[in-house]
C-alpha cells in the first residue's frame, strides 16, 4: 500500500545543464527539500512554495511549478477538499495552517471604490500642499475645555485635551505577532521601523525582549489569557496595552506555540519553561462579563500610570455591542481583526470557516457608537488583510481610525504566503525560531524595508486624500459619502452605509 | 459677502444688495439671498421664524406644531413685491413667536434647543415646508433669483440692520430651490458659503450624534449647525471654534510654546471631524457680529476691508468698492484666519461664558485681527 494517496502540490524543477551545484538550495531550504550528492535532488512532497531556493539560486536554474495533476471534474468536490479528506485519513488529526484565510469569499474593499474631485471643489495636489496622516490614537473628551490663561489666550483645563493619547504621523501601525511565533531579529525590525515612522508596533502575546525595551514607547504591550511576559516592568515600558480577547484568524481560539518554537530566549521573555508548549486559552479566565473587562482594564490603567488600554476583538457577529460593551468598559481603542487576518497556526477550518469581513465589522462598530454618542471615546483598529494603501483608505472612509497590517509587514520582510508559518521551518527566517534561519533577516535591513512599505503607502493615501479634495485624514475618516458599492446588495451596503454608485 | 458696523449703527438692506449686484457674474440667477441682524427691533426678544411653504397644507402642518408647542404673538405673510424675473415663489410668512413655557419646561431643554428641535422636526418631518431662519432679531431672505432681485422682492430698503450678509449661488450639484439658496442658518446663527465642503461626509455624521439632522444635503447647513455646536453647546470661544472648524497645519501647531500647542492639539484630535475640509470662505452673522473665514490653504478667495467701524468681507473687491467709498485698508486674510467683526454694545460673549474680551485676546495665540490691520497689497 502506498504511505500517501496525495500526490506533491509542487514540482521543484532543476535545470542541471545551468546548475552550478553549489548547494545553496540545500541550505536554503527550510522544509528539507533538497539532498545533495554531487548535485541537488529534491523531494517535491515537501516543497512549499515559498521561493526562497529560487530567489538564491545563482544559477536560476531552479523553477517551482504546480503539480496540475488531471482529477476528474467535480463541481462539488473541489480537488482541495478530496485533498482534505485523503490527509485526515491518514493523520486522524486537525489540520493546521499559517497566514490567513485563502478562500475566495466576496472580498468587499474590492466592491467599494472611492470618489474624487472636480469642478467645484477640486483636487489637492499632494506634491505641492500639506496632507496630513497624523492621528491621535485614544479616548476624547465629548469636547474641548479651556480657560483664559491670563495671557490673552487659553489653556486647557484639568482632562479637557487628549494628553494620554499616542500621536502617530501615519494611521498605519503593525500588527500584533508575538516573539516566539516570529523570530526577535523580525520584532527587531518591527520596533526599530515603529520608532522611524512615529508609530507603533505590537508584542502580540509573547512578552518584549530585554532588546527592545528602548523602544518601549513605540510599542504596544500585549497581555492575553496566558499572561505570557507580563510583569509592572513590561506593562510600564510600552506605550500603551492592549487586552487580546481574540483574533480575526481564529475567534473563539486561543494561542498556541509549539514547545519546538520555546527556546531559552523566548522562555526568558515569556516568563515560562523551555521547550514546553505555550497555550493562551481563548476565554481569560478572570473575564466573564463586561463588568469583569473593566476591572481589568482598570487594573492595567493602574499598574501603568493610567496608559491607554486597548480591546482586541475578532470580528464576529454582534460586534457592534460587544464593542459598545468594551467602549463603555473604559477601553481607550478597539482593535478590530476580520477573518482574513494571518497567523503562524490556526485551525484550517476555523481560520477558513469562522468569522465575518472586516469591512462589515468597521462599519458596524463606527454605526454603533455614533448611535449610543461614544464614538470619540474609542479609537477603531481596524486589522484584518489590509492588503493595500486603497484598502487602508476604505477601512478608514468606512470609520477606522487607524489600520494595522501584519502579513504585509511580513511580505516586505520576505515572506512569499507559503503558509507553512506552523512548521517553525520559515524558509526566510520569520517565523521560525532556528537560528539558521532567524539570522537571514538583518533587523537594519528589516527595519529599512518595512520604513519604505508604510512610507510608501502613506504616500498614497496622501495621493488618496488629495483626489478626494481634503488634506488631513481625519475629513476621510468616517466620510463614507466618499465612497461607492459596485455589485454589492442592497442589505450590504445599507450595513456598510455606503450608497451604490451613481448615485 | 458680510457687512458689519461695529458701532452698532443700522444699515439699509440696500447697501447688501449693492454688494451683491457687482459680483452678480458669480451666479446664474439660480439662488441669492441676505440674512440681516438687528432688523426687528420691535421684537427683540421673540424667535422669528421665516417660513416657506410649497402649500397650504404644509402651512397648516407647519402652523400645527406651532400652535402646539409655542405662543405665537405674530403671524403675517412676508412682505413682498412683484419682480420680474422672480417667479415660483413659495408661501412664504414668519412669526414671532417664543417657546410656550409650561412646554419648555417640561421638555427639559434650553429655549434655544427647544427652537433646533422644532427646526429639525420641520424641515424633516413637515412635508413641503422650511424653516429659513429661526432667530431674534434677524431673519434670512432668500429664493432663486439674482441676488439683487430677491433683495428688490424682499423689500430689503424697508430693513435696517448693524450686520448683512449676502450670497450669489451658481448651483452645481443641487438644483436650483427656494430653500436651497443661502444663508443657511439655524436659531441666530446664518451661513454664506463660497466654495464646497468636501468633508460633507464626515461633518454630517459627526453632527447627527448629537441630534441635528442634516436634511437638505448641502455642506452650507453642516457649517451653520457646526458653529452652533461648537459655540453655544460645547461654549468653545470664537477665535477657537473657528481654529477647530480651519486648524493650523500640524507644522505649525508644533511650533507653538507646549501651553498653547496642547489646546490645539486637543481642538484638532477632538474636533477632526468637525473640521471643514475643501475649498471655502464662509461668513458666518450672528447677534453681536459676523467672522469671516477660508479654509486652511485659501482655495477660495476672501477680501476684506475695513472703513471707520465697518468691517466689510466679500469674495470680490469690486463689492467692497461699491459700498465703502474710502476704505482705510483692504487685506486678503490668511488661509483659516478667522476676521471678526464684534458689535459694540451687543452681549459678548456671544453664547457660554468662556469669551475673552476683544481686548484681552493676543493675535499671537489666535491669529485674529483685532485691532489694526496691516494692510496686504491686494492684486
Ligand atoms: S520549500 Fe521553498 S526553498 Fe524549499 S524547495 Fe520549495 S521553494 Fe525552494
Ligand atoms: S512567514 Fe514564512 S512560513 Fe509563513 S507564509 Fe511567510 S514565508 Fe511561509
Amino acid at each position: 500500500m502506498p504511505t500517501s494517496l496525495i500526490q506533491p502540490e509542487f514540482l521543484v524543477e532543476i535545470d542541471y545543464d545551468k546548475c552550478h551545484k553549489c548547494g545553496r538550495c540545500v541550505q536554503q531550504c527550510g522544509w528539507g527539500v533538497y539532498s545533495f550528492n554531487e548535485r541537488p535532488f529534491p523531494d517535491d512532497s515537501k516543497c512549499r512554495a515559498c521561493h526562497r531556493c529560487v530567489t538564491y539560486c545563482p544559477a536560476h536554474c531552479i523553477k517551482i511549478k504546480k503539480n496540475d495533476l488531471a482529477l476528474r471534474d467535480n463541481a462539488n468536490w473541489s480537488p482541495e477538499l478530496r485533498k482534505n479528506v485523503w490527509r485526515q485519513a491518514e493523520s486522524g488529526g486537525v489540520m493546521l495552517t499559517g497566514m490567513g484565510n485563502d478562500k475566495p469569499y466576496l472580498k468587499i474593499f474590492d466592491h467599494l471604490v472611492l470618489d474624487a474631485c472636480q469642478v467645484t471643489n477640486p483636487s489637492i495636489d499632494p506634491l505641492r500642499e500639506p496632507m496630513e496622516l497624523r492621528t491621535y490614537l485614544g479616548r476624547k473628551p465629548d469636547s474641548v475645555g479651556v480657560e483664559s490663561n491670563g495671557k490673552g489666550g487659553y489653556k486647557l483645563k484639568d482632562g479637557g485635551g487628549v494628553s494620554n493619547n499616542i500621536k502617530l504621523d501615519t494611521p498605519i501601525i503593525f500588527s500584533p505577532m508575538s516573539y516566539g511565533s516570529v523570530s526577535l531579529n523580525v520584532h527587531k525590525s518591527l520596533a526599530m521601523a515603529a520608532e522611524r515612522l512615529g508609530i507603533l508596533m505590537n508584542t502580540g502575546e509573547g512578552g518584549l525582549h530585554a532588546d527592545l525595551y528602548p523602544y518601549g514607547k513605540n510599542v504596544i504591550v500585549q497581555v492575553a489569557s496566558g499572561r505570557f511576559g507580563v510583569s509592572p516592568e513590561y506593562l510600564n515600558r510600552g506605550a500603551a496595552i492592549e487586552i487580546k480577547v481574540g483574533q480575526g484568524a481564529k475567534p473563539g481560539i486561543g494561542g498556541h506555540l509549539p514547545g519546538e518554537k520555546i527556546n531559552k530566549e523566548v522562555s526568558t521573555t515569556r516568563m515560562i519553561p523551555q521547550g514546553s508548549d505555550a497555550i493562551s486559552p481563548a476565554p481569560h479566565h478572570d473575564i466573564y462579563s463586561i463588568e469583569d473587562l473593566r476591572q481589568l482594564i482598570y487594573s492595567l490603567k493602574e499598574a501603568s500610570g493610567y496608559k491607554p488600554v486597548g480591546v482586541k476583538i475578532a470580528a464576529v457577529h454582534n460586534v457592534g455591542a460587544i464593542a459598545s460593551g468594551i467602549v463603555r468598559a473604559g477601553a481607550d481603542y478597539v482593535y478590530l481583526d476580520g477573518f482574513s487576518g494571518g497567523t503562524g497556526a490556526a485551525p484550517a477550518i476555523i481560520r477558513d470557516h469562522v468569522g465575518i469581513p472586516l469591512e462589515i465589522a468597521i462599519a458596524v462598530v463606527d454605526q454603533r457608537l455614533r448611535d449610543e454618542g461614544i464614538r470619540n471615546q474609542a479609537s477603531i483598529i481596524a486589522a484584518g488583510s489590509i492588503r493595500s494603501s486603497a484598502d487602508a483608505a476604505k477601512a478608514i472612509a468606512l470609520g477606522a481610525d487607524v489600520v494595522a497590517i501584519g502579513s504585509a509587514s511580513l511580505m516586505a520582510l520576505g515572506c512569499h504566503l507559503c503558509q507553512g508559518c506552523h512548521t517553525g521551518c520559515c524558509s526566510w527566517g520569520l517565523t521560525t525560531q532556528k537560528p539558521e534561519l532567524t539570522r537571514r533577516v538583518d533587523p537594519e535591513w528589516g527595519a529599512e524595508r518595512l520604513t519604505n512599505l508604510v512610507n510608501a503607502w502613506s504616500h498614497e493615501l496622501q495621493e488618496i486624500l488629495g483626489a478626494l479634495g481634503v488634506n488631513a485624514v481625519e475629513s476621510l475618516r468616517g466620510s463614507r459619502e466618499r465612497l461607492r458599492a459596485v455589485g454589492l446588495d442592497q442589505q450590504t451596503c445599507e450595513i456598510l452605509g455606503v450608497k451604490p454608485a451613481g448615485l | 459677502m458680510g457687512i458689519c458696523d461695529e458701532s452698532g449703527e443700522l444699515m439699509s438692506g440696500v447697501e447688501a444688495i449693492k454688494a451683491m449686484a457687482v459680483q452678480r457674474d458669480r451666479g446664474n440667477g439660480l439662488g441669492g439671498g441676505f440674512a440681516g441682524y438687528g432688523i426687528y427691533p420691535e421684537f427683540p426678544d421673540h424667535f422669528c421664524f421665516h417660513m416657506m411653504y410649497h402649500d397650504a397644507k404644509a402651512k397648516e402642518e407647519a402652523e400645527a406644531v406651532f400652535d402646539r408647542f409655542f405662543v405665537v404673538d405674530l403671524a403675517e405673510p412676508m412682505p413682498t413685491r412683484p419682480v420680474k424675473g422672480i417667479s415660483d415663489a413659495p408661501l412664504l410668512w414668519r412669526y414671532f413667536l417664543n417657546p410656550d413655557p409650561h412646554k419648555l419646561e417640561n421638555s427639559e431643554m434650553s429655549a434655544e434647543d427647544y427652537i433646533v428641535h422644532t427646526v429639525m422636526l420641520i424641515n424633516s418631518e413637515v412635508d413641503g415646508a422650511f424653516v429659513a431662519s429661526s432667530g431674534k432679531n434677524m431673519g434670512a431672505f432668500k429664493g432663486v433669483g439674482f441676488p439683487e432681485e430677491i433683495g428688490h422682492y424682499y423689500l430689503l430698503e424697508e430693513y435696517a440692520g448693524h450686520t448683512w450678509t449676502g450670497h450669489n449661488r451658481f448651483p452645481t450639484n443641487t438644483p436650483g430651490w427656494w430653500g436651497g439658496a443661502h444663508p443657511f442658518t439655524l436659531l441666530d446663527w446664518s451661513i454664506v458659503h463660497n466654495g464646497e465642503i468636501s468633508s460633507y461626509g464626515i461633518n454630517s455624521r459627526y453632527l447627527e450624534q448629537f441630534g441635528y439632522k442634516c436634511t437638505l444635503g448641502t455642506d452650507t447647513e453642516v457649517a451653520a449647525y457646526l458653529f452652533d455646536l461648537l459655540l453655544r453647546r460645547h461654549k468653545l470661544p470664537l477665535e477657537l471654534a473657528c481654529k477647530a472648524l480651519a486648524s493650523p497645519l500640524w507644522t505649525e501647531i508644533d511650533r507653538m510654546p507646549e501651553e498653547e500647542a496642547e489646546v490645539y492639539r486637543s481642538l484638532r484630535a477632538v474636533y477632526g471631524p468637525a473640521m471643514l475640509n475643501g475649498p471655502f470662505a464662509i461668513v458666518l452673522g450672528f447677534n453681536g457680529g459676523m467672522v469671516a473665514m477660508n479654509d486652511r490653504i485659501k482655495l477660495r478667495p476672501l477680501v476684506a476691508a475695513r472703513q471707520g467701524t465697518k468691517l466689510m468681507v466679500a469674495s470680490e473687491e469690486s463689492a467692497m468698492r461699491e459700498v465703502l467709498d474710502a476704505p482705510d485698508e483692504v487685506w486678503a486674510p490668511k488661509a483659516g484666519e478667522p476676521v471678526i467683526a464684534r458689535v459694540k454694545g451687543m452681549p459678548w460673549p456671544i453664547h457660554g461664558d468662556l469669551h475673552l474680551a476683544a481686548d484681552e485676546v493676543s493675535t499671537a495665540v489666535t491669529g485674529v485681527h483685532t485691532a489694526h490691520h496691516e494692510p496686504v497689497e491686494v492684486n
